[in-house]
């Protein structure tokens, strides 16, 4: 009985320390970064610049316009897909499902899904393709805007997109990519693998302790 | 001697019985593994590795019933696609499954494997038996 009470003991004190270890944990920060140096009362500091996503205006399932400022005081995790995607995107919004039922009372939070098929996912396509994924609210976007654009925003998630390939079929990444509140690349992740998904998942958890991550009140 | 003779036949024939019962376990196995890889290949990214399907988006495999009572269009769903109103486990689905360029051989060991996973149970779908179904694709 004494044994008993001195192992749980142990493995609480032993918990106790890992969520202490993982406090002070940060995730890295992707993308270009540049040094500038500034004179601040007279004094010469050196900043450093992370690359962050510039920005964007889209339109999401419900007709509404979806900005850049849309996201501000967020952390969100984007990808590209298409409604008629045969391969990859079915096992990708498989995973992000969970990430989804996770996150989904966190107002901070969001999962933007950019088509990279504007012409045949149109607004009503994307609620249609919501609303049989089983999502609703405003947690999870699905954003539908010129191909050009969306081209172009994909290279600041460092995301390749192609046209389509002889077979009439896209070709795109797969990766899930972890966005902080200040808009920089917290962390990339192959959306088709359930394990990495899972990564991000605890990863998102670490960035919502950060401190310049916590919610803004 | 008629006693051992009677016994002998016996023999013989329980030998007979239970090689013909191997045989046929030694086939099915055959398809249901090699139906398994093309499974993997070809419809495991929208079905899911448990035939659990996507939401409302794709229906799962695990309708025993449905897959039963459309046994003889399962090889033209596969090889033609499908698409329109349907309804499994209780759940309507409208989606659209693109035609899959598979061989009759490989349409054949990959619906041994979906009738008799995620469980379904069903005898062996042969490559003769996909063939005779896939002659009335319309
Ligand atoms: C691109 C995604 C996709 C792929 C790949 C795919 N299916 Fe389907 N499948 C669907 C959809 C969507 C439906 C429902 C069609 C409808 O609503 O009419 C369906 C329906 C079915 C059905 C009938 C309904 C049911 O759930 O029993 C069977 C059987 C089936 N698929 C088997 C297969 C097999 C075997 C393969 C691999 C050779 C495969 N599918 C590959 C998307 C897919």
């Amino acid at each position: 009985m004494k044994k008993l009470v001195y192992a749980i003991a142990f493995i609480l004190l032993w918990n106790a320390c890992k969520i202490n270890s993982s406090d002070n944990k940060a995730l890295p920060i992707f993308g270009n970064k540049e040094a500038v140096t500034k004179t601040v009362n007279g004094k010469q500091v050196t900043d450093t610049l992370y690359q962050t996503i510039p920005a964007f205006k889209f339109v999401n399932q419900y007709g509404d316009t979806i900005t850049d400022k849309s996201l501000d005081g967020k952390i969100y995790v984007a990808d590209f897909f298409f409604t008629t995607c045969p391969n990859i995107c079915p096992v990708m919004h498989r995973n992000m499902l969970p990430v989804y039922n996770e996150f989904k009372s966190h107002a901070d939070f969001r999962i933007i899904s950019h088509t990279i098929d504007p012409k045949y996912d149109t607004v009503p396509v994307l609620k249609k393709y919501a609303d049989k994924m089983g999502i609703s609210g405003n947690t999870w976007w699905l954003l539908h805007g010129q191909k050009n654009d969306t081209y172009t925003i994909a290279k600041s998630y460092l995301v390749s997109l192609q046209e389509k390939n002889p077979q009439g079929q896209y070709v795109h990444d797969g990766y899930f990519i972890l966005i902080d509140k200040q808009k920089r690349i917290r962390g990339t992740y192959q959306g088709t693998d359930a394990k990495e998904v899972e990564k991000m998942t605890t990863d998102i958890k670490t960035l919502m302790a950060e401190p310049d991550q916590k919610p803004t009140k | 001697m008629k006693i051992k003779l009677i016994g002998i036949i016996c023999i013989v024939l329980i030998a007979l019985v239970i090689s013909c019962q191997s045989d046929e376990q030694v086939e099915f196995n055959r398809y249901f593994s090699a139906g398994s890889a093309v499974y993997q290949e070809h419809c495991q990214n929208c079905h899911g590795a448990k035939g659990e399907g996507l939401q409302g988006l794709i229906p799962s495999l695990t309708d025993s019933a449905y897959l039963k009572s459309n046994k003889y269009q399962l090889a033209c769903f596969v090889k033609n696609g499908l698409k329109g109103q349907i309804k499994i486990s209780g759940r309507q689905f409208e989606g659209e499954m693109p035609p899959n360029d598979l061989s009759p051989v490989e349409i054949a060991q990959v619906l041994t494997y979906v009738t008799n996973s995620f469980g379904n149970r069903s005898a062996t779908i042969t490559t003769e038996l996909a063939n005779a179904d896939l002659a009335k694709c319309n």
